[in-house]
């Protein structure tokens, strides 16, 4: 049970209070309704290239990480296809330097130009460090567009091509703050040793003058049901074969989002789970395997993913996994695997209790969804789940033409011959 | 800027708050008890939620460079069968439970850990008490790991910072566990044989540590005391703990050459004092100042004015038997060499000039705030702890770095650059192109 208050500045600002004093820490998250689905098709990539742009200072304060760091603090942020997030964690009795500092860069940015240029180059090697230079590091680049068509979701954050980011020009970034970074727009938890007239007071002191801005009317063309079965193959550097298969799924409000997580839970959570007992270890096809869902707030993907042994052909891989797919869309699944995940479910519940900025970050995601409390109807929600549900589940899902299949042929050629040869000069 | 955004109010927005630097840090120290099989327990008791971490932490047999991957092999093989449960029986018990079990080799010492809600520990107890009294390592399994395990290394070692980080531990830590750099053949060759003599040498009462943290109340640590108490035998040969000497290679520069890379992985370092020697704390000053945090001097100049790199830093690995300073980074592989330039240069400043006042006041602050906020809950309490027992040390140590962060001089720092960081003699690993 994560307890919280709640209030809402004139400005349309949403605050969340979670007072925890069995810490001397508190923590300032700041959630903004924007992410990469919200970014044209021609200028992919901008969402997190603007969270980078976020730290080069705001329009009164030049430097953002210094003055917080000089206080105890540490920062960090993400961007995902739905959302971008900003933490702070610092000692409490620095609280105040938090507001400062994200209340000034949601008044405005300082738009350097020197920032914009060293981002642009920042990210730019970051695509090449996790999307380029890795094998399979391009997985989602191609995956996406083969499960997505028509939705902005055929893009991943990090954007279709480094050419986008090159291009990335100083109005293009005014442009996007003005549309997105907003009191409007943002849901912000406080959490920690604070209490909550202290907070009240801080964030009406700090934010309370920031003007709401315009309201970011969010219409996505959204993607139609899938009725064809698709599949894309190539041949990369990649030292072992690999499949995935790609299904749509339901959005995160779908009521039987509980019963896909479940699902992907029975296949393929931990040694005990059915893709890593049957394939793995039995049948010996795979040398992993895994099964996971993308929990967007639109239509999302159900992933499966595993590198077959050498000795396996692709042929027999896919067949392997549609068998097990086949299984549980045929057979209930029996009543001690579902307490099983279930069970597994509730325990990470209370085990992300330990951690003050996981329930941060929850509070805020929840709120987002609608309401921040559903954070404490999850649970329950996962222990009502019928073997039935989960069935109809994987029918629904689990079809042929509702499958987007990439695989990945290693280039043996390519693969250098000196990997072994250590220490070269 | 000649907008007036606040109207309304009379804030200035370009003071900073004021703030208060951070002086009491207090650690919760454990209640300890030593079983009569040999079997130390520590006990950190606190918390809201009704679940406990405890952690069985066995000390590492003597390197073998004969059979190099035997120990992470014993570790890892664990959870993979018994005298009465297989692997699978085992999976099933943990995960029904809604507990989490782990095995992890170190470099010093290995470990299964068990996280479980209080309500189930009568059930998952007995299951760690089965593994580590009655392993079988089963042929089966161990052929699917070795299997598997090659696999996995083909992936890793297509990855230029995973081979820079080999190349640079092996010639700074030269045939020990430091050094270790797997290669398929050390996987082939593993033997069953091998893998239960290693386990009966290694696993024993006498050579294990228990830490727990949690809500752990009298009946639950009785519970956990009486289980792997007399029920849970030494065998005839006590484990030898002892390791090897260190012994750098004399080579110090390490080429891979990848012709199609778009990005060169550079990891470079020296071998140097360890968390016993009276240097290391103003040393962890040093290292944060120069690439310990996301304003380092490292990431400041070539992550955030060049743009060379998504991310660069610097770190101190203490070890038993030593320690090693290294630089890490990833960079554009058309920038690599202006990259090492750079880092020479911050390197050299060091040497040359006093960090100022500003940057070590706020290093100060940060590394504070960084410590307070590291005791996150009761498990980074335990965590603490264990940085300290296992080198040997007493709770002391946190109170010198505290004061050690609040009154290490500029001077000092200066002279620490000069004693230990010799850019010539550093080792250099790059991969990718040069």
């Amino acid at each position: 049970m994560v307890k919280f208050n709640r209030f809402t500045l004139d400005n349309g600002l949403r605050v969340i209070v979670h007072e925890d004093n069995t810490t001397p820490m508190a923590v300032l998250n700041i959630l903004y309704d924007v992410g990469a689905r919200d970014e044209d098709a021609d200028q992919t990539g901008f969402a997190h290239l603007f969270e980078h742009l976020m730290f080069g200072g705001s329009v009164n304060i030049p430097s953002y990480d210094e003055p917080l760091q000089r206080v105890g603090g540490e920062n960090n942020a993400f961007t995902s296809n739905d959302i971008t997030n900003y933490y702070i964690t610092l000692p409490s009795a620095n609280i105040e330097t938090a507001f400062w500092l994200e209340s000034d860069r949601m008044l405005s940015l300082a738009f350097s130009e020197k920032s914009l240029e060293v981002q642009r180059n920042v990210v730019i090697e970051e695509f090449k460090q996790r999307y380029l230079n890795q094998p399979y590091g391009d997985v989602w680049l191609k995956l996406r567009p083969l499960v997505y068509k028509t939705h902005s979701y055929r893009w991943a954050t990090i954007g279709k091509t480094i050419k986008h980011i090159e291009d990335a020009r100083i109005e293009d970034v005014k442009a996007f703050f003005k549309k997105h970074y907003n009191p409007q727009n943002a849901i912000m938890v406080v959490g920690g040793d604070v209490n909550l007239e202290q907070v009240k007071q801080l964030a009406e002191k700090w934010f309370g003058s920031i003007p709401a801005g315009e309201k970011y009317i969010r219409n996505l063309p959204q993607e139609a049901d899938q009725h064809e079965e698709r599949r894309e193959t190539v041949t990369a550097k990649v030292p072992l074969n690999d499949v995935y298969i790609a299904f749509q799924m339901g959005a995160r409000l779908d009521e039987d989002y509980y019963a896909v997580e479940l699902l992907s839970d029975v296949l393929s959570r931990g040694h005990s789970s059915r893709l890593y007992r049957s394939l793995v270890q039995d049948k010996q096809i795979f040398s992993e395997v895994h099964a996971y869902i993308t929990s967007s707030l639109d239509k999302g993907m159900f992933v499966l993913e595993g590198k077959p042994l050498e000795n396996i052909s692709i042929e027999q891989a896919e067949a392997a996994l549609w068998e097990e797919l086949e299984k549980i869309k045929n057979e209930e699944v029996p009543a001690d695997e579902l307490t099983k995940v279930q069970n597994k479910t509730e325990s990470t519940m209370v085990f992300s209790e330990m951690s003050l900025l996981d329930k941060a970050m929850n509070l805020a995601s929840f709120e987002l969804l609608g309401d921040a409390n559903l954070l404490n109807q999850e649970t329950e929600k996962y222990l009502a789940v019928t073997g039935a549900q989960i069935k109809q589940a994987a029918n629904k899902i689990f079809r042929k033409d509702n499958s987007s299949t990439l695989i990945y042929l290693a280039d043996k050629a390519a693969v250098s011959e000196s990997e072994f040869s250590e220490l070269e000069n | 800027m000649t907008i007036d955004y606040s109207p309304m109010t009379n804030i200035d927005r370009t003071l900073a708050p004021d703030f208060k630097a951070i002086d009491n840090i207090t650690l919760l120290r454990p209640q300890s008890q030593q079983l009569d099989n040999g079997c130390k327990i520590f006990c950190f008791n606190s918390g809201g939620q009704e679940l406990v971490r405890i952690e069985w932490i066995f000390g590492n047999l003597r390197f073998n460079p004969a059979k190099p991957m035997l120990n992470m092999a014993t570790n890892t093989m664990l959870t993979e069968g018994t005298s009465t449960l297989n692997a699978a029986q085992i999976a099933d018990k943990i995960d029904f439970y809604g507990a989490f079990l782990q095995v992890e080799y170190g470099y010093e010492n290995s470990t299964v850990t068990l996280y479980s809600l209080n309500k189930h520990l009568h059930h998952t107890l007995p299951v760690i008490f089965d593994l580590l009294t009655n392993s079988t390592f089963p042929e089966k399994e161990l052929e699917t790991f070795k299997r598997n395990q090659q696999q996995k290394l083909q992936v890793s070692l297509q990855k230029n910072d995973f081979i820079a980080r080999r190349d640079f531990n092996k010639a700074v830590y030269g045939d020990t566990i430091y050094g270790l750099g797997a290669t398929p053949d050390n996987y082939k060759s593993l033997q069953r044989d091998d893998l239960v003599a290693h386990y009966k040498e290694m696993y024993q009462p006498a050579n294990c540590t228990i830490i727990i943290a949690g809500k752990v109340e009298a009946d639950a640590l009785s519970l956990i005391s009486d289980t792997f108490d007399k029920n849970w035998l030494n065998g005839p040969v006590a484990a030898n703990t002892t390791q090897p000497e260190l012994t750098p290679a004399t080579d110090l520069f390490y080429f891979t050459e990848k012709p199609e890379a778009l990005q060169s992985a550079i990891r470079m370092g020296i071998p140097t004092i360890n968390r016993n020697h009276a240097d290391f704390q103003p040393m962890q000053v040093l290292n944060t100042v120069l690439g310990g945090y996301f304003g380092s001097r490292l990431m400041a100049n070539i992550r955030e004015d060049k743009g060379y790199t998504y991310g660069i830093g610097s770190g101190l690995s203490s070890l038993k038997q030593g320690g090693a300073f290294f630089i890490a980074t990833e960079v554009g592989a058309d920038v690599c060499k202006s990259a090492v330039e750079e880092i020479e240069k911050e390197l050299n400043l060091l040497k040359t000039e006093l960090i100022p006042d500003e940057e070590l006041d706020l290093v100060r602050n940060y590394m504070l705030g960084s410590l307070l906020g590291s005791l996150e809950n009761v498990f980074s309490h335990a965590d603490k702890f264990k940085s300290i027992y296992f080198a040997g040390l007493d709770y002391d140590y946190y109170d010198r770095y505290a004061a050690t962060v609040k009154n290490t001089t500029s001077q000092q720092l200066l002279d620490l650059a000069n004693k230990y960081f010799d850019f010539d003699s550093f080792y250099k690993v790059i991969v990718g192109k040069y």
